[in-house]
């Protein structure tokens, strides 16, 4: 009886790591199922349940959408941790876009800043020297 | 014993400082085993995803990604920089900002022109002045950050590259070797370093649902977001064993430093009775 490699795997952490006889997964184009010997594939995943087929029974997994890579005797699924759409996903760049332009803004005022202290170091060490040749300490 | 009252109060004052750094340093050491766990939780998927990338590399695909190989000359690189929020963790950032630095003005020679992003609070604010152009900045992540919050910095990069702004792109953090040595390394991540060769020479490829460029998109995409994360995570498990470190010399330097005190104390206690007993002796004396 042969067998197949599964690994279910997300960002975050491993989900599942096995020996199956054959597994389901949700392919974006409907689902497949992958038995032993399969051919080398590549698909995106819709959310949906991964059910793994092993001797011992059934193991279900939940994935949010993701990539499955099939080998011939190995098959892994890169479950997503995030909810992804391509608006949401371009409001968060647009809001740290925006921070940064904020920051280099802001960055002209803390230079004006910085150049003071380093203006005003100097005066202190100037004032310090002649402190020094009259004999005097501060 | 004007003097041994003044030694005094420094004494107290370092005993409050050491109690500050040794409670610092059991935080870091609880804080450390909890960002060890989180960054061992997220390997499998990034060795996982690298795995397929090299095999991606041996692949014959007809279709040929952006990301994978790019031979356009270098104008302008981007560089994603991990740090810190929070500071008191030795020389951690201090060190990763130096190695950077160099690789920019070696760039800077070539030149070539450098953007980077900047997540973590140490960083924004060392490279705010920087005259680099920062194109995007994340903060307050946290111990536990989380996959979601990074995607719109990654995002904001990626648009870069596609649009040609940047022609490579690269992320700097610091490696977690182990508690005592973070190593500062730069990894490039687009465009893609083929990884190991299984020995797949035989001409084959995959079956790729729905198309091959929606497929490769997509894992690319989260290959670079994995590769980022890792970054993010070994970076903060960085932090905490570097700030046990930093807080456990610390301490043991107050303790010297106490010691050394109470050393001088009684000693001046002691020249002062030596002073009273002889001059009440040789009071004595004189009636």
């Amino acid at each position: 009886m042969s067998i197949i490699h599964v690994d279910v795997v997300s960002a975050t952490e491993p989900l599942y790591s096995g020996e199956a006889l054959c597994v389901f997964a949700p392919a974006s184009a409907g689902e497949l199922g992958i038995y032993p010997k399969h051919t080398a594939l590549l698909s995106t995943l819709k959310p949906g349940e991964v059910r793994v087929e092993t001797d011992k029974g059934i193991e279900s997994i939940y994935v949010s959408g993701g990539i499955v890579e099939v080998q011939p005797d190995v098959v892994t699924i890169f479950s997503d941790t995030a909810i992804r759409a391509s608006d949401l996903d371009e409001s968060k760049a647009l809001e740290a876009k925006q921070r940064a332009q904020e920051a280099m803004e802001n960055a002209t005022k803390s230079q004006d800043i910085s150049a003071t202290q380093a203006a005003l170091a100097e005066s202190m060490a100037q004032l310090q020297m002649i402190n020094k040749i009259r004999g005097k300490k501060i | 014993m004007a003097a041994g009252k003044e030694i005094k109060t420094q004494i107290s004052s370092i005993k409050n400082t050491q109690k500050i750094t040794s409670a610092m340093k059991m935080v870091a050491a609880s804080k450390m085993k909890k960002a060890q766990d989180r960054m061992l939780a997220s390997r499998p998927y990034c060795e996982k995803i690298s795995n397929v990338i090299g095999h991606l590399a041996y692949a014959h695909s007809e279709f040929k990604h952006p990301y994978m190989n790019s031979s356009e000359k270098l104008q302008c690189i981007g560089i994603i920089i991990i740090s810190s929020d929070r500071g008191l963790c030795g020389g951690l950032n201090t060190n990763l900002f130096r190695h950077i630095l160099k690789q920019v003005v070696e760039h800077q020679i070539k030149g070539i022109k450098v953007d980077i992003c900047t997540i973590g609070k140490k960083a924004t604010s060392f490279f705010k002045n920087s005259g680099l152009n920062v194109k995007s900045i994340l903060t307050d992540l946290g111990d536990a950050p989380r996959f979601d919050d990074l995607l719109g910095t990654i995002k904001v990069m990626l648009d870069g590259f596609d649009a040609g702004e940047i022609q490579q792109l690269s992320v700097a953090y610091n490696k977690f070797e182990n508690t005592m040595i973070q190593a500062p390394t730069i990894m490039q991540l687009v465009p893609m370093v083929a990884g190991e060769s299984n020995n797949m020479n035989h001409y084959w490829d995959y079956i790729y649902e729905p198309n091959a460029q929606e497929v490769l998109s997509a894992l690319l995409v989260r290959y670079i977001e994995a590769l980022v994360y890792q970054g993010l995570v070994e970076n903060i498990a960085c932090e905490q064993s570097s700030r046990m470190v930093a807080m456990k010399s610390a301490t043991d330097n107050a303790g010297d430093m106490v010691k050394e005190l109470e050393l001088v104390y009684n000693k001046a206690r002691q020249a002062a009775i030596t002073q009273e007993i002889s001059e009440i002796v040789s009071g004595a004396a004189a009636v």
